[in-house]
This record gives structure tokens, C-alpha cells and sequence, in this order.
């Protein structure tokens, strides 16, 4: 099997973010690997294992693909720690301002050319928070879309069945390769990279692409910020210690507020 | 005058109140298209229930594919009429189904996308919520025919009955759009309280309750909230992880968010701190979500919880 993986380079989900000229002020933050792409990696890194691994010269790879300026090798470089053999990175100084659309068509070319038999996603990156690129490549690809997946087994024969969770209920869907799957927090536990892997990924090869070798034009983006404000920060109202009388408080404020 | 379509959002057959929500956001821009998407034979008994909110007319498709083959096959029937009838924009409920219709439709007609809007006004432009609520973003689509997905909950919606002329159409859904297949299907697990992210209020406990939620539970429940938790306490296993408010979990806008036990770190507040009104209930003063708390209570929920539980009882009575 050959598995590509998505990951996006996200500013730390603890770090104050800032809209700076309508796009996210990405300069001025810690960047990390987008949290949830991690589950993407170690799934993609389950199924090889329980079908032979994707040791070097064995029958199943796992690239990492991503996007982003050439600082996101950092997240890339991070996904080849836990155990992926090889990484594609796409930058391009035209694509610094692109939407979830040009992102998709970017991941999907890069995707198509490669003959991965399965793509794996994060539901989505903690910064935009979209949930649209899985579903946008699957679009694009003409591939069957297993979105949403708490679980997912493939039978390397060239079937994959999932559970998928979302507000709506639970789905079991099922298709043939290939496939673009994206995977829910806590489908597994993310393994913390080893210093084997960390020195291993230190090896291993990034490949490089700008639009031009991707074959892809840049578009701009279809959507534009026209203005974009810090809200006022909250202030603390009042505040009672409890001595016996915390919850009687607590009402009278609710049926003053008229919420009860 | 423009046309709007918009995707009737439904659950066990019926119409949900994000469907009326859509329809008094769409109405802003012009005449109120609803898209019935059903299984067959059900399309007419659906579309009657479609019939709160300022809506011109229903257009219904019926295709067992939709059941068989969700988002993809949705998407395809939904762009279809959205081609047709080249609407000034295209308005679907933001969830996790909506947003991923919403994906395929703007690759499908070549359109930009913007999600999570609270909130749309007549020229368009959509006004969202970042980084956990803190920016206020406002913004456009530039290119195609405008999809954005609306936040349920977010816009008061006029519940004003109307009589939608009803119109029958049909898609034609491709091979590529049927490569999934849908073996089975459950309805969420109701537990007879609301969704979390469509309540009214949302009642969240937190490591303070060391793994009982029975007190936030009985408080939730008195006051016909939502339960939700954080992530300490759903990564500790006292709560489902579906249950997560904050950065990684889910995003909720409710009008009152108790907030048990929760010290505030980052990662919560930036899924519950557009709530209308916060109130905090925790042994430590210092808990950071005091500061942006409309009334906060120091003291143990066990102990409050129970009290102003029997309190709100009392007023009902």
C-alpha cells in the first residue's frame, strides 16, 4: 500500500493568534504540527504496521504531504520522526494568501500524480478550522470520501471500512481504493516521536515542489477578509464566595438575567 | 429579485429550527429557495414540515442515493440546483455534514466557501468568530456563486409560518459520488438531553469534579441544558470525548454557559467564550475563568450545584 498523509504547520493552539492585513499573522507564532493531523500520521502508521510495516525495501510506504512556506518542514519533519518514510512539501511564494480551494487542488494534484492507494487527513487544521480539505480532495480526486472515521480498517486486498461519528450519527461506510479518509481526535493515541526516530527523520528526504513542478496554477483566494477585529475582552462580573449560600446566589443571578 | 438556496437541514424527517435560521439569513439577500434532500417516497411528507421561516418555495429530490452514499451524492443533487438556478448565494447548516456538502458544492461550481458564519448580511459578506471567538472577522466570496455555512444557534430566527410553493426535481448522480458506500446508519444517541452545540445552555463540568458528574448533571438537567466537559475530563474518561467544549472539541455559543469546576485554560475558553452569559462555579479563587465570568461562584460544586439545583426547582414549582 502506499499511503499519503496531510499535515498542515499550524500556530500553536496555545499561542495568542492576530489577523494582520486579513490573514492570519503566521511570522509572529510558535508553529507546531497541526494537532490533529497527528492521529492522520499514526493511523496511516497503524495500518502499514498490522500488514508488514513500511520498513525501508518492505511492501507499504507512508509520505507525508503538505503545504505551506518552507518553515512548515518543522511539522513535516516532525510527522517523519514518529515513523512516515518520506515527505513531499509544496511552497510557493503564490500561494502564501490561498484558500481551502487552491489548498485542496494543490494536495489533490501532488495526490493524484503520486498513486497513493489511501490519503489521510486531520478532520481539520486547529487554526481555520474548516473541516472542508478532506472533502474538497475527495471532490477533486473523484475518490471515495471516509470522513470522520473514530475508526478504520483496510483490507490491503483493497477495501477500507470505517465508522464514522459526527453530530448527525454513526455511519458505517465502506469503499475501495483508493480512498481519502480523514480520521477524529482520539481514534488513537499518537505516538510521542523516539530518539531513533527523531535521529532517523534527520535522513530522511523532503522533497520540494513549487507550482510550476506540481502542475497547478495559483487562483487566489475566492474569498476575501474585509475586516477583521479583536473583541472586546469580557469582564469579570460579580464574584461570591460560597458560605453556604453559593447555590441560592447563583439563581437569584440566573432570574435576574431572566435565564430561569 | 436574487434567489437564495438553501439546504433544508433535517433530522428524523422533520425540519430542524437551523432550517428557519438559514431561511431568515437567506431572506436578507432574496427569495428563499429550500433544498429538500429525501429518501423516496418521503420527499412530500419532508417538505411539509419545511414551512417556518421566510421561505418562497421548496425544490425536493428524492434518491435513495442520499442514504446510501451521503455527503458526495448530496453534494452532487444540491450543486445541480445550484447551477441551475444560479442563486446570489447558497446557504447550508454548519456541521460536520454541512460543511463537507458545502466542500464538494463550492469545488463543484467553482465557488469560494466560507464556514462558521454567525451571521450573513444582505450584501453577502459573512461575519465569523476566530481563534476561539477572540477576532471578529468580516469577509467575502469573490469568485463563483457564494457558499457559506451558517453556525446553528447563532441567528434569531423568524419562525413565521409560510406556504413554499413545492416543486419536484431530479439529480443525476455520478459513479464518482456513489464510491462510498453506507452499510448502516444510527441516529445520534439523544439521552434526552439537547446537542451541545444547539442548546440554549450548556452546563460543563471539568477536573474539579474528580470524575462525578452527577451534580452537573442534575443542574443540566433542571435547567434543560446541554452537558458538556473538558478536555481534562474527557481525556481523563469521565465524560465522552463527544461531550469536549474548547479548541480541539466542540464550539458553543449558548445563552448561558456554567462552566463547574473548570480552571479556563486557553484551550476551553476558545470553545465557549462567545456564550451570551458565563457563570463559573470553582473552589479556586484564582481560576482563570473568573476573569471573564458574569457571576462566578468560589466554592465546591458539590455543594453548590445541589443548592441552586433544588433553587431552580423551587422557582419552577
Amino acid at each position: 500500500m502506499k499511503i499519503a498523509v496531510c499535515v498542515k504547520q499550524v500556530p500553536d493552539s496555545w499561542a495568542e493568534k492576530k489577523m494582520v492585513g486579513g490573514v492570519l499573522d503566521r511570522e509572529n507564532v510558535d508553529a507546531v504540527l497541526n494537532d490533529l493531523d497527528e492521529y492522520a500520521v499514526e493511523e496511516a502508521l497503524r495500518i502499514v504496521e498490522a500488514h508488514g510495516g513500511n520498513e525501508e525495501g518492505g511492501p507499504h510506504t507512508v509520505t507525508v504531504i503538505s503545504m505551506g512556506p518552507e518553515r512548515a518542514s518543522e511539522a513535516v519533519r516532525k510527522a517523519l520522526s514518529m515513523g512516515a518514510n518520506d515527505a513531499i512539501l509544496v511552497t510557493d511564494a503564490a500561494l502564501a494568501t490561498s484558500d481551502a480551494l487552491t489548498t485542496s487542488a494543490v494536495l489533490a494534484k501532488v495526490i493524484g500524480d503520486g498513486g497513493y492507494d489511501l490519503v489521510i487527513c486531520g478532520t481539520e487544521s486547529t487554526d481555520a478550522r474548516m473541516s472542508v480539505v478532506p472533502a474538497m480532495i475527495s471532490a477533486r480526486l473523484g475518490w471515495a470520501q471516509l470522513t470522520f472515521a473514530s475508526k478504520v480498517d483496510v483490507d490491503p486486498a483493497g477495501k477500507v471500512s470505517i465508522t464514522r461519528v459526527t453530530e448527525s450519527g454513526v455511519d458505517e461506510i465502506n469503499a475501495a481504493f483508493p480512498c481519502v479518509i480523514s480520521v477524529v481526535e482520539k481514534i488513537n493515541e499518537p505516538r510521542y516521536p523516539s530518539f531513533k526516530g527523531i535521529m532517523a527523520a534527520k535522513k530522511k528526504v523532503i522533497e520540494s515542489k513549487d507550482l510550476a513542478s506540481v502542475g497547478v496554477s495559483a487562483q487566489g483566494a475566492w474569498s476575501q477578509v474585509n475586516d477583521a477585529t479583536p473583541r472586546p475582552a469580557r469582564a469579570a462580573g460579580a464574584k461570591v464566595t460560597d458560605e453556604g449560600n453559593g447555590g441560592e446566589a447563583l439563581v437569584t443571578f440566573l432570574a435576574e438575567k431572566k435565564l430561569i | 429579485m436574487s434567489t437564495v438556496v438553501i439546504l433544508a437541514d433535517i433530522a428524523s424527517e422533520k425540519a430542524t429550527k437551523t432550517t428557519a435560521e438559514l431561511a431568515t439569513a437567506g431572506a436578507r439577500i432574496g427569495a428563499v429557495t429550500a433544498v429538500v434532500l429525501a429518501p423516496v417516497g418521503k420527499g412530500a411528507a419532508i417538505a411539509a414540515t419545511v414551512n417556518q421561516g421566510p421561505i418562497a418555495s421548496v425544490v425536493v429530490i428524492e434518491s435513495a442515493d442520499f442514504a446510501s452514499h451521503g455527503v458526495a451524492a448530496s453534494a452532487e443533487a444540491l450543486a445541480s440546483i445550484v447551477k441551475e438556478k444560479s442563486p446570489a448565494a447558497v446557504l447550508i447548516a454548519s456541521h460536520a455534514f454541512g460543511k463537507e456538502v458545502a466542500a464538494r458544492v463550492a469545488v463543484l461550481t467553482e465557488s469560494g466557501i466560507i464556514t462558521d458564519a454567525v451571521d450573513v448580511a444582505a450584501d453577502g459578506v459573512a461575519t465569523q468568530l476566530v481563534f476561539g471567538g477572540s477576532t471578529t472577522v468580516h469577509s467575502k466570496v469573490s469568485h463563483g456563486t457564494p457558499v457559506i455555512t451558517v453556525r446553528p444557534n447563532s441567528i434569531e430566527a423568524d419562525f413565521s409560518p409560510s406556504t413554499p410553493a413545492i416543486e419536484n426535481a431530479t439529480a443525476s448522480i455520478g459513479a464518482d459520488a456513489k464510491k462510498a458506500t453506507i452499510t448502516s446508519s444510527q441516529p445520534p444517541v439523544k439521552g434526552g438531553r439537547p446537542e451541545l452545540t444547539e442548546a440554549q445552555i450548556v452546563v460543563s463540568g471539568g477536573r474539579g469534579t474528580d470524575g462525578n458528574f452527577a451534580a452537573v448533571e442534575g443542574f443540566a438537567d433542571v435547567l434543560g441544558a446541554a452537558v458538556g466537559a473538558s478536555r481534562a475530563a474527557t481525556d481523563a474518561g469521565w465524560y465522552p470525548h463527544s461531550h469536549q467544549v474548547g479548541q480541539t472539541g466542540k464550539t458553543v455559543s449558548p445563552q448561558l454557559y456554567v462552566a463547574c469546576g473548570i480552571s479556563g485554560a486557553i484551550q476551553h475558553r476558545a470553545g465557549m467564550q462567545t456564550s451570551k452569559t458565563i457563570v463559573v462555579v470553582n473552589k479556586d479563587p484564582e481560576a482563570p475563568l473568573f476573569d471573564i465570568a458574569d457571576f462566578g461562584v468560589v466554592g465546591d460544586l458539590f455543594n453548590v450545584l445541589p443548592q441552586a439545583t433544588a433553587g431552580v426547582s423551587a422557582k419552577k414549582a
